[in-house]
């Protein structure tokens, strides 16, 4: 058909510009450091960094890094669902605790909790527990915040509807509180995934014992610039290939 | 057995708030009607006059301030699904499942066992011909259609009793009117007792066996008429001249009481006379 043929070319021209814009960077990157004279110490040279990321995947040096990052990641998102969804259900059950505690944890919410991560490091070290601490707080926000926006905001005729014929407590949970909250909460959950990595990551770089965001510095301070770079692609393939998972996740729960 | 009382109810009042509260509202004073099986029940009035708080009392999901309403000789305290289902004027069907499962999903509240509910589904899509719709999501259906699966929904809980809160109220003149004439087919072949509330008198005289007309607030039933002609009803009784004399009755007994509660509703907001056509919407 014509209309679909039409937003196909265009749907092309606009991903061609994409890739265009990136390979002009990496075209631009690679004739700065080889004829214009860049620093090396500042920007390396494009191929270096390709053969320095081939060797750390060949060594697979990586992985002990990869493992505390991932480890990290997975446990404050794990502790931050749990709190997030439990916490943000028992709120959602009072139209008086949703006054209380929905604008409370909204307006902390917009605190850059960050800043915190002295503090963080002071009270729990500088090894993985700190990471996890600030990773786990700071996705909790968005998880409980989206969880009673979910489970606080059901439609009242579903709910009165469901009664009418006879629902029981669990019935009327499993069968519309749970369905009707649901995308919203899966909605948070990224958004709290999405937070957890970026501030997992960035401690590291900041304080830390292990984990790819301490590598990178490591390296920085090494003036290890090619393999830094490296290892800065690889955590945003890892970073990309993660969200992407999530995501999809979130579209095949919110299609229910 | 038609002629048999179903839904008894006896000096029921109710407000809301407590007496001293600003926001105290009496909302139905003193109502008492019984409704017999095979009977359909119109509430008419103007907005406010307690028609819909009737209708949730009878259904069990307010509790009267004073006086009892029985059903099938059972006092009501709580929502009864097995003798009342209930249609609501919108957005009662779930939106994650499909037509299908929001039919065999009431039957699971309701206790029906699970070998029959698929069956039952089907047969009351049928009846309220959306046989070809069953695995379509609400979204995907008219406001008609959607309404239509809430029917169904109710029928397939085979109740004695059908509680419909302005079904057609949200759907435009024409589907009213389609929807009207095959409710009052389907009405023909059941023994139900159904209590109907509306705000259209076309509607009212059209579906029902009696009409109730409420006053204004607080509300109480002020006068019942009774239209006598059988199910099911044809479009040509639309043009008699027994409907537009039933109409214009009960015209005039609204037309009083809408009045009344606009001079009502102005003076509550101590403001002078209040814009017109604040009686037959909300």
């Amino acid at each position: 058909m014509a209309g679909t043929g039409k937003r196909d070319a265009g749907w092309a021209v606009s991903r061609g510009v994409q890739v265009g814009f990136l390979v002009g960077l990496l075209v631009l990157w690679y004739v700065s450091t080889n004829y214009w004279g860049v620093s090396h110490l500042l920007l390396p040279e494009p191929v270096q960094v390709y053969w320095h990321f081939v060797d750390i995947i060949k060594t697979g040096e990586f992985l002990d890094d990869l493992n505390v990052t991932l480890s990290e990641l997975a446990i404050a998102f794990t502790g931050s669902c749990t709190l997030g969804v439990t916490l943000g259900y028992l709120i959602s059950r009072s139209p008086y605790a949703i006054r209380v505690f929905e604008p409370l944890f909204a307006g902390m919410y917009s605190v850059p909790i960050i800043l915190f991560l002295p503090l963080y490091v002071l009270i729990f070290g500088l090894g993985p527990l700190s990471k996890i601490a600030i990773g786990g707080t700071i996705s909790f926000f968005p998880i409980i915040l989206s969880t009673i926006a979910g489970f606080g905001y059901v439609e009242r005729t579903y709910i009165v509807s469901a009664r009418s014929m006879g629902a029981s407590d669990y019935q009327l949970f499993r069968y519309v509180l749970l369905p009707a909250a649901l995308p919203v909460i899966l909605t948070g959950m990224r958004m709290g995934f999405t937070v957890a990595l970026l501030s997992i990551i960035g401690s590291e770089t900041l304080a830390s014992l292990a984990g790819l965001g301490h590598r990178i510095v490591h390296l920085a301070e090494g003036m290890d610039m090619a393999r830094m770079f490296a290892y800065i692609a690889f955590v945003i393939a890892i970073a990309a290939f993660l969200n992407t998972v999530v995501s999809s996740l979130e579209a095949r729960g919110r299609r229910r | 057995m038609t002629g048999e009382v179903a839904i008894r109810v006896r000096d029921v009042t109710h407000h809301f708030g407590e007496e001293d509260d600003a926001r105290h509202v009496r909302a139905l004073l003193d109502t008492s009607i019984d409704v017999t099986r095979g009977e359909l029940l119109c509430l008419i009035g103007p907005s406010g006059c307690g028609k819909s708080t009737l209708l949730n009392v009878i259904g069990g999901l307010l509790d009267p301030s004073s006086g009892t309403v029985e059903v099938a000789g059972k006092p009501v305290r709580g929502p009864m699904p097995a003798d009342i289902a209930y249609v609501f004027q919108e957005n009662a069907l779930f939106p994650w499942n499909t037509v299908l499962e929001n039919v065999m999903l009431g039957m699971l509240f309701q206790g029906v066992p699970k070998a029959e509910r698929e069956a039952r589904a089907r047969r009351a899509l049928e009846a309220v011909g959306l046989a070809d719709f069953t695995s379509h999501y609400p979204a995907q259906l008219s406001g008609g259609m959607r309404q239509r699966a809430a029917l169904a929904r109710a029928l397939s809980l085979e109740t004695g009793i059908l509680l419909m809160d302005e079904p057609f109220g949200a759907l435009d003149e024409q589907t009213r009117m389609i929807l009207g004439e095959d409710l009052s087919v389907l009405l023909s072949r059941t023994d139900k007792a159904i209590v109907f509330v509306t705000h259209s008198l076309g509607e009212a005289v059209f579906l029902a066996d009696r009409v109730a007309v409420f006053s204004a607030r607080p509300g109480t039933i002020k006068q019942v008429i009774s239209v006598e002609e059988p199910h099911p009803r044809h479009p040509e009784f639309v043009t008699s001249a027994k409907f537009t004399t039933l109409r214009n009755e009960l015209y005039g007994l609204l037309h009083d009481e809408i009045r009344k509660a606009m001079l009502e509703s102005a003076m509550r907001s101590e403001g002078g006379p209040v814009a017109a056509g604040g009686g037959d919407s909300a």
